[in-house]
């Protein structure tokens, strides 16, 4: 019995992770008690889809974060991609290219790929903080989705190569919710079993050693930013799919919440330790968090950015105290 | 013991490394074998870590050949060296603390199946690494979950694993209690077995004399001998990096200092004065107009006492005593409100703010004294910046040159201004001549001489046992982190410090 | 003090650039006129709107001369912006109450932040974004997540539009705020305490300074900063917008202080620099507003890509290989 109990306790390095876990079922479940119908495999789905193109920004913060960088810039790369993505699709009579789906997508992908190998390029050669040079890259790209087109909202709607994608439906689960369940499950298997996945890590955990220890840190980083950026332009196709259009100025302050998804989920922000699954939970808690108010009729929806917040130095102090100051 | 026949494995010949300025290696030779344990000594600026440094791919060498198996080589990066069979474990463990043993282990070359990593054989080949070193630990857990003496074992076994000829152990008992460095001991005896030849750097004589079968001396870039270890007694040893015969020593003629004149109150007074890692039992006084000297080696527990006493360290136990009055909370901000100054010993990155001018950096500890809301006026500042410029020699063309463009004996003294200009009544000087030319040696010296008479308290530590033997009234010898005599008026002579350091004899008589 | 002053230059000089572009592409960007009593012109409405990111990059500046930074101080605006709708609207406060009261609750918000860098010991970026995230929803609270039109009280609505001397009163508030801040950081010792914990913390401990007391100073006076840009921004626009107000311009503030030569890695810091390089920062807002091209006029949206390559730009000036592919440039030509 002793033994079973020694069995199931979890190891150290998995404490923030049980932590985050404890507090989604809590939430769920006080949730699903509280308010009729949110128990229902309905919620549940619109719970993952609804937060798609956010959650693959976490995913691909998740891989930045690990390596002790941040990524300013995947809120208006979504918006970026999502403009034009739609730009692309629309037909010439409408102000678009007319491009068929299957081409558009993976052009608007590369192009979200190529721009963050350039941050990551710039940030590895001239050894600027990541903060910095995403920072300019969120300017750049946000300016860019704002100038693309006269609309700054541009609809789907008729475009016979996208709207399978739209209406595609498997279990009430549309594209965008498998999408980022198989992302999740993708990037899990990145980071656990790919040298890519443990080099970010090691990056994260002491940079200075993982040279020393032969790594490609250099080529590592430059991946590390590419990913993300390619992360989040597939969250902008995603929210093209969910909304049926492109729009420049969604996103704002998402960087902010793709963040929150991240250090909710046990991940350390100065690097070197923290799991995908966690970013999915944390990503859950976020989602749940921000439904809550529409059921709660009288309950301002501005509280969910508080709670975020709350949460947030919860989790920051539960790692302070967990981890040791790093030297 | 079954030994591997013992063939020279690398041999460095003439070696010549040069920074702008410094000479740092000047023709050194040096001679490792397979199968022994060769230490490596010498006090600071004698060219340990340099020499290292070219021997496993850190600095290229400027001059000289080095051959591994008497084949040429020229290691560029400490990778490469790795790859050549040079294998460094530094004090400061390289590993990444947040990822298991096994990973530590193996991680850039993971076995791979399908292109991925294949956990349960990276697991069960970090276990039979770790066996090779015969311990057997969870390497499922984390590195950091280990204590530094396991991470450092890890090290090792990464180090080595990739058919590794040569170990570089670059002061590995640093942090180490003693029971942990037998643990790493046995482990080194155990691959010297297997035929790896070791270099072993450490200041703990004990250490070297435990495990090493040969020893290298190096003192300023020169080799000064290689020698059996067994066969060298200590105090030919501590001569020989310290740079006096023995003979030489005895013959040099001291003008033993009298205890000042004038009974002046004890400033400071520890008892029984210990902290994990840093010194255990330290007792000492003292007072106005004498100067206390700390002799021994480095890593002894000579800045690690002044640490305690300025508050930077708090003691595990033992009471420290200011002007009489027992000290509870300790900090530098108390400390200087009592009076006491310090100059660290790592000048750049504790002493100086390189980027603020000589005046503000003269200013810095008086003000910080004042208050932020009493503002030294410019004039007055400027007036001490003058006074202390003039009064200490300082090089500079005027008071708002930024301190970190000048030279190392100049910041030196501007760091001694900002003291100064607070009139303190203790001033520990934690190597004070170190890096700095002749002329500004000389002047340090004579200053010290000066405040004394003044009736200051001063504590002085120097790697240069010379300028302690000439400068103190008293000196406090401390080895391997333990208190181990007391010397003062006559008795302070460098051979009886360096007899002191090499034998700790002092030490039975104290217990 | 020359040194300062050598400083100055670099962004006096792109301003300068920035103004001679502007009167090249309309010659009437210097003109001042005078309408009801007010001087107008384009000038006088780059140094109007200037002023919230003026005062934030006063904080920044400080802030960032610890070696830290601040990422919450576009929310604190928020904050100040719905507390003083709270007050003045639902519970008809007096006006200097509000003013006294919003100032202390922002002076509070930016301690909390000190208290996380210094005591807690959290790095400044992550300590920094707790408040970014919440503060903005603790802004949507007080106001329900409505805009709050603030339109009953003249007084407040003179902070934002009022004119005083002639001049818009923000000009007043901005002048004198730096006036002040520059005479109390430079006329106390706060000012050498500042560069030096920002220069070398350690060095600073050792040298008796009170390296907490000052994070926590900074970061107090920072988040008054922010509270009285909110201020601004809210009677500006007479409203509170949650949402908007105050909404990346940390970013700004932060270009700002970069613009005027303090460096990210803290120590020496220009709190002149940095309004200059505030005023950089609206100045190309206003030449993008005003600039047009074969008759079209540029969209705004242009200015964020503008901004986006001032930032990278002065990122590479910044950054040590470019320092040293430069130093190894003037070796070999030497």
């Amino acid at each position: 019995m002793t033994d079973l109990i020694h069995r199931l306790r979890p190891k150290p390095q998995h404490v923030p992770l049980v932590a985050t876990a404890a507090v989604f079922i809590l939430l769920y479940a006080v949730a699903c008690i509280r308010y009729e119908g949110f128990a229902s495999w309905f919620q549940a789905t619109s719970l993952i889809a609804d937060n798609a193109p956010l959650g693959l920004a976490a995913i691909g913060m998740t891989f930045v974060i690990l390596s002790g960088g941040i990524d300013l810039s995947v809120g208006a790369v979504i918006a970026l991609s999502s403009i034009f993505l739609a730009s692309c699709l629309v037909p010439p009579d409408q102000g678009g290219a007319g491009m068929h789906a299957g081409v558009a997508i993976p052009l608007t992908l590369v192009g979200g790929t190529a721009f963050g190998a350039v941050m990551g390029a710039v940030i590895r050669v001239f050894k600027l903080p990541p903060f910095l040079v995403t920072l300019a890259g969120m300017f750049l790209v946000r300016g860019l989705a704002l100038v693309l087109t006269e609309q700054k909202r541009i609809s789907i709607i008729g475009v016979e190569s996208f709207d399978p994608l739209v209406d595609f439906l498997v279990f009430d689960f549309n594209l965008p919710a498998i999408v980022f369940i198989f992302a999740t499950l993708l990037a899990v298997a990145v980071a656990k079993y790919t040298r890519f996945g443990r080099t970010t890590y090691a990056i994260g955990g002491n940079e200075d050693s993982a040279n020393l220890m032969g790594l490609p840190v250099g080529s590592t980083t430059v991946k590390i930013y590419a990913l993300s950026s390619l992360c989040a332009a597939a969250g902008g196709v995603l929210h093209a799919i969910g909304s049926q259009s492109g729009d420049a100025s969604v996103g704002y302050l998402l960087e902010l919440d793709a963040i929150a998804a991240v250090v909710i989920g046990g991940t350390l922000l100065t690097g070197g330790y923290g799991y995908v699954i966690g970013t999915f939970l944390g990503l859950l808690i976020l989602a749940v968090i921000t439904v809550i108010p529409t059921y709660e009729g009288d309950l301002n929806a501005w509280w969910t950015r508080i709670v975020i917040g709350v949460l947030l130095l919860a989790f920051i102090l539960l790692q302070r105290v967990a981890q040791p100051r790093k030297t | 013991m079954p030994r591997v026949a013992e063939y020279e494995l690398v041999e460095l010949r003439g070696i010549v490394k040069t920074f702008p300025g410094v000479r740092a290696l000047d023709g050194v030779d040096f001679t490792l074998r397979a199968g022994e344990v060769h230490a490596l000594m010498g006090e600071n600026g004698a060219g340990k870590s340099t020499l290292i440094k070219v021997l496993t791919g850190v600095y290229p060498r400027d001059g000289g050949t080095m051959t591994l198996d008497a084949t040429e080589i020229h290691p560029r990066t400490p990778l490469d060296a790795q790859r050549l069979g040079i294998a460094t474990v530094y004090q400061e463990v390289n590993l990444i603390p947040e990822l298991t043993v096994a990973e530590n282990l193996s991680i850039g070359r993971e076995p791979r199946r399908l292109g991925l990593i294949d956990w349960g054989t990276v697991k069960r080949r970090g276990k039979e690494m770790m066996a090779r070193l015969d311990l057997d630990l969870d390497v499922t857990l984390p590195v950091r979950s280990y204590s530094i003496a396991l991470q450092q074992m890890v090290a090792i076994a990464r180090a080595i694993d990739q058919e590794a000829r040569v170990l570089v152990l670059d002061e590995p008992t640093s942090s180490l209690d003693a029971a942990e460095c037998d643990q790493l001991f046995s482990v080194m005896y155990r691959l010297r077995d297997q035929g790896l030849g070791i270099v072993f750097v450490s200041h703990f004589l004990d250490q070297v004399y435990a495990v090493s079968d040969r020893l290298t001396v190096l003192r300023n870039g020169r080799l000064v001998g290689e020698f059996e270890t067994s066969k060298l007694p200590r105090l030919e040893l501590v001569s020989k990096m310290i740079g006096k015969d023995a003979e030489q020593v005895e013959a040099m003629d001291h003008a033993p200092k009298a205890r000042p004149a004038g009974d002046h109150p004890v400033v400071a007074k520890a008892t029984a004065l210990s902290r994990r890692h840093a010194v255990s039992g330290v007792d000492l006084e003292v007072r106005g107009g004498e100067v206390l000297g700390l002799a021994g080696l480095l890593g002894s527990g000579r800045s690690e006492t002044a640490r305690l006493l300025f508050g930077i360290d708090t003691p595990d136990t033992g009471t420290i005593e200011i002007n009489g009055q027992a000290v509870t909370t300790h900090n530098p901000r108390t400390a200087i409100r009592n009076r006491i100054a310090f100059t660290p010993e790592d000048r750049k990155d504790a002493g100086i703010i390189p980027d603020l001018s000589v005046r503000e950096n003269i200013v810095l500890a008086l003000q910080g004294r004042r208050g932020w809301l009493r503002r030294i006026p410019f004039h007055e500042q400027q007036a001490l910046a003058d006074q202390y410029i003039k009064a200490l020699n300082i090089a500079t063309p005027d008071a708002d040159k930024p301190v970190g463009q000048l030279s190392g004996g100049n910041q030196q003294k501007v760091i001694l201004g900002r003291w100064l200009a607070m009139q303190p009544r203790l001033l520990m000087l934690d190597e004070p001549t170190r890096g700095i030319d002749v002329g500004a040696k000389a002047e340090i010296e004579q200053l010290i001489a000066e405040l004394c008479s003044e009736g200051m308290a001063l504590l002085f530590i120097s790697s240069e046992l010379e300028e302690v033997a000439r400068d103190s009234h008293r000196v406090i010898v401390l080895r391997d982190r333990k208190q181990v005599g007391e010397l003062s008026g006559e008795d302070i002579r460098l051979d009886s410090i360096m007899s002191i350091i090499a034998s700790g004899q002092e030490a039975a008589a104290h217990a | 003090m020359p040194e300062a002053l050598k400083k100055l230059l670099w962004p006096l000089a792109a301003l300068g650039v920035l103004l001679l572009f502007n009167t090249a592409m309309n010659p009437a960007f210097f003109s001042i006129t005078i309408s009801d009593g007010r001087l107008t012109g384009s000038l006088v409405d780059v140094l109007d709107r200037a002023t919230p990111v003026i005062l934030l990059a006063l904080g920044m500046t400080l802030v960032i001369a610890t070696a830290g930074v601040d990422l919450s101080v576009g929310a604190v605006m928020a904050m100040a912006g719905s507390l003083a709708a709270m007050l003045l609207v639902d519970m008809q406060a007096h006006l200097s109450a509000v003013i006294v009261l919003t100032l202390g609750v922002c002076a509070l918000a930016g301690l909390w932040n000190g208290v996380l860098v210094s005591i807690v010991g959290i790095q400044p970026i992550v300590a920094t974004l707790i408040l970014m995230v919440a503060g903005r929803g603790i802004a949507q609270l007080m106001t329900d997540g409505q805009i709050i039109p603030i339109d009953s009280s003249p007084g407040f609505a003179f902070l934002g539009g009022g004119t005083f001397l002639g001049l818009p009163f923000t000009i007043t508030l901005a002048v004198s705020a730096v006036v002040l801040t520059i005479v109390v950081i430079r006329f106390t010792a706060l000012g050498l305490f500042i560069e030096s914990v920002g220069g070398n913390e350690t060095a600073s401990r050792y040298a008796g300074l009170s390296v907490r007391g000052v994070r926590l100073s900074v970061y107090t006076f920072t988040g008054l900063c922010a509270g009285l840009a909110g201020l601004i921004y809210a009677s500006d626009i007479t409203a509170a917008d949650a949402n908007y107000a105050g909404l990346y311009l940390e970013l700004d503030a932060i270009l700002a202080v970069v613009l005027g030569g303090t460096s990210l890695m803290g120590g020496r810091f220009y709190l002149a620099g940095s309004v200059v390089g505030a005023l950089i920062i609206q100045t190309l807002n206003t030449t993008i507003l005003m600039t047009e091209i074969n008759g079209a006029s540029v969209p705004v949206e242009y200015n964020l890509v503008i901004k986006a390559l001032v930032v990278f730009v002065v990122c590479l000036l910044q950054s040590e290989t470019v320092k040293q592919m430069i130093m190894r440039r003037r070796a070999v030509h030497d």
